[in-house]
């Protein structure tokens, strides 16, 4: 990893990872209002449960409260958010503005993603901006931080120091681009990765086999995507709707096979077998549970993948 | 080629509603090959307001002509004796066309009769492809010779993202992905490198009005300077 014995931005995660702990996030939806209650209420679920949470960005192109504002509702309430942007909304100045905002107000670990396409959301209509793309963004964030320049060249007056984030999803074709595409990321500036859900397990070991010989994994931080079934119908829903998802049919029978009633838990169940796995695989450096509107479950599924306390790095 | 489709009757009804004579000026290059806006088109598209008009109650005195280019100063001079004789010009040419004919006769209404709809390719009888956003920096050369500046729906330069689907684009199951097709391309021609390496943050120069002068031209107020 670095040879700097400094840290790049301080946030929590940084530190939670650089000290070699196996990290552990979570995921906030912002609300479709005015709500701050709403954040709050989720928020408290996962406070000392979660190294930070990831604030979506009007995810599914659905309008919500913007992923900065509710980061900063985050940082009000003392848990640390990890502030995703989408290349679909802004252009670079819109960015870079939002990134020195946020950063104001304690906002250390940003996620830079592409964003989903308009055509699933509400405003199906709407023009995306992809101004710059997600390594792009990537490049940009760490040129803002390390060099302390705006992408225009000019300089900045006390740069953001940003943890970066990026996604990837080693489950959409093609497969052999996949290993190459998280290069790419990290030679854009990449500090970890937040992998798309994990189903087929089989796949995700390949990927990660390969990242580990092609040394990507000793280079940033792998954090695997966990997202606990809550239902057959949300299985059916992911395997059948979601692109670039991967989901087996075994995952759908084993659902289908717990007893009635019980099929959540058989979910939860399943998601800890799946964090026990990543906690001794080589290459990954912890977990992203993304439990869809299921915040209060984080206490419970933490617990149960004994993933708990959360270490406190200084 | 640059391809239009012919607006819906309603709209160009609406467009004429206050005309009472109204000359229909077709083009005979790209929209005439894309069976949009050629002489034949010309010729339908008055038939059929003759005749709403008539039904309407609202008749309506249509000429017709086709000129060989609307995007060329020489053809437009051909109407300079025609179109005093009319209230508006409908023209049935591109976007470029329509706008240099209201240009070249600025005290007349020029009305559209087409939207323009991009640079395509011609894949069989009636049915095109968009292929190029003229975006004046062309990635051609190291993407496999497909752009994903048109093709991609996120027009992104370092694809594929996370929501390729079985080769599609998250899009559309009928849409394919772009950068999944360059890196099967690339691959078969052991090319792949060509996107390994990242494409930085594009400098855009199509959100001003762009001009183009070739080597050796100047414009025309410069020329003898």
């Amino acid at each position: 990893m670095s040879t700097d014995n400094g840290y790049k931005s301080g946030s929590n995660l940084e530190k939670v990872l650089k000290a070699g702990h196996f990290a552990f996030t979570g995921e906030l939806g912002p609300p479709r209002g005015t709500g701050a209650e709403e954040v709050l209420e989720k928020a408290q679920h996962l406070k000392g449960v979660v190294d930070a949470v990831n604030i979506t960005d009007n995810q599914t192109a659905v309008v919500r409260m913007s992923s900065w504002a509710a980061s900063l509702l985050l940082v009000q309430e003392g848990l640390e958010p990890n502030f995703q942007m989408v290349c679909r909304d802004r252009n670079r100045l819109a960015m870079q503005g939002d990134i020195l905002g946020v950063y104001t107000h304690g906002v250390r670990n940003m996620l830079c993603l592409s964003g989903d396409h308009a055509k699933f959301g509400d405003h199906p209509d709407a023009k995306g901006v992809f101004d710059i793309d997600s390594m792009q963004l990537i490049a940009m964030v760490k040129q803002m931080r390390d060099e302390g320049k705006f992408l225009g060249g000019a300089d900045i007056e006390h740069p953001p120091k940003i943890f970066i984030g990026a996604a990837a999803n080693p489950f959409a074709e093609p497969y052999d681009w996949r290993p190459h595409r998280l290069s790419k990321k990290i030679d854009a500036g990449v500090d970890f990765i937040q992998t798309q859900c994990i189903y087929n397990m089989d796949r995700f070991r390949e990927f990660i086999k390969v990242a580990n010989d092609m040394g990507l994994t000793e280079k940033c931080y792998i954090l695997a995507g966990v997202t606990p079934m809550k239902s057959v119908g949300m299985a059916k829903y992911m395997k059948n709707k979601v692109p670039g998802m991967d989901v087996p049919d075994d995952t759908i029978k084993r659902l289908q096979g717990a007893e009635k009633g019980k099929v959540a838990a058989e979910g939860i169940k399943m998601a800890c077998e799946q964090i026990e796995e990543f906690k001794e695989m080589d290459g990954v450096h912890g977990v992203h549970l993304m439990a869809i509107e299921w915040e209060h479950k984080v206490p419970e599924i933490a617990e149960q993948a004994k993933v708990l306390p959360r270490p406190q790095v200084d | 080629m640059i391809v239009a489709k012919r607006k819906p009757f309603d709209e160009i009804m609406e467009l004429l509603q206050d005309y009472k004579k109204v000359l229909t000026v077709g083009c005979g290059t790209c929209v005439a090959v894309c069976l949009a806006g050629g002489e034949k088109e010309v010729a339908v598209l008055n038939s059929e307001l003759d005749m709403a008009r008539k039904l309407a109650d609202n008749p309506i005195e249509l000429g017709s002509t086709t000129l060989e280019r609307q995007c060329d100063r020489e053809y437009l001079d051909e109407l300079a004796s025609k179109v005093d004789e009319y209230d508006a010009l409908l023209s049935m040419a591109c976007g470029v066309g329509i706008q240099f004919l209201a240009e070249r006769y600025p005290e007349k209404p020029v009305l559209p009769a087409v939207d323009t709809s991009g640079l395509a390719v011609n894949q069989s009888v009636g049915f095109y492809e968009e292929r190029c956003r003229s975006c004046q920096q062309c990635v051609l050369g190291w993407t496999g010779g497909i752009c994903p500046v048109t093709m991609c729906a996120k027009g992104l330069y370092n694809g594929p993202c996370g929501g390729t689907n079985l080769g599609s684009c998250e899009i559309d199951p009928e849409q394919p992905c772009a950068w999944y097709m360059i890196h099967e391309r690339l691959a078969k021609q052991g090319r792949i490198d060509n996107i390994k390496n990242i494409c930085s943050a594009v400098g855009w120069k199509d959100t001003v009005p762009r001009t183009l002068i070739q080597p050796g031209y100047k414009k025309p107020e410069e020329e003898g300077a």
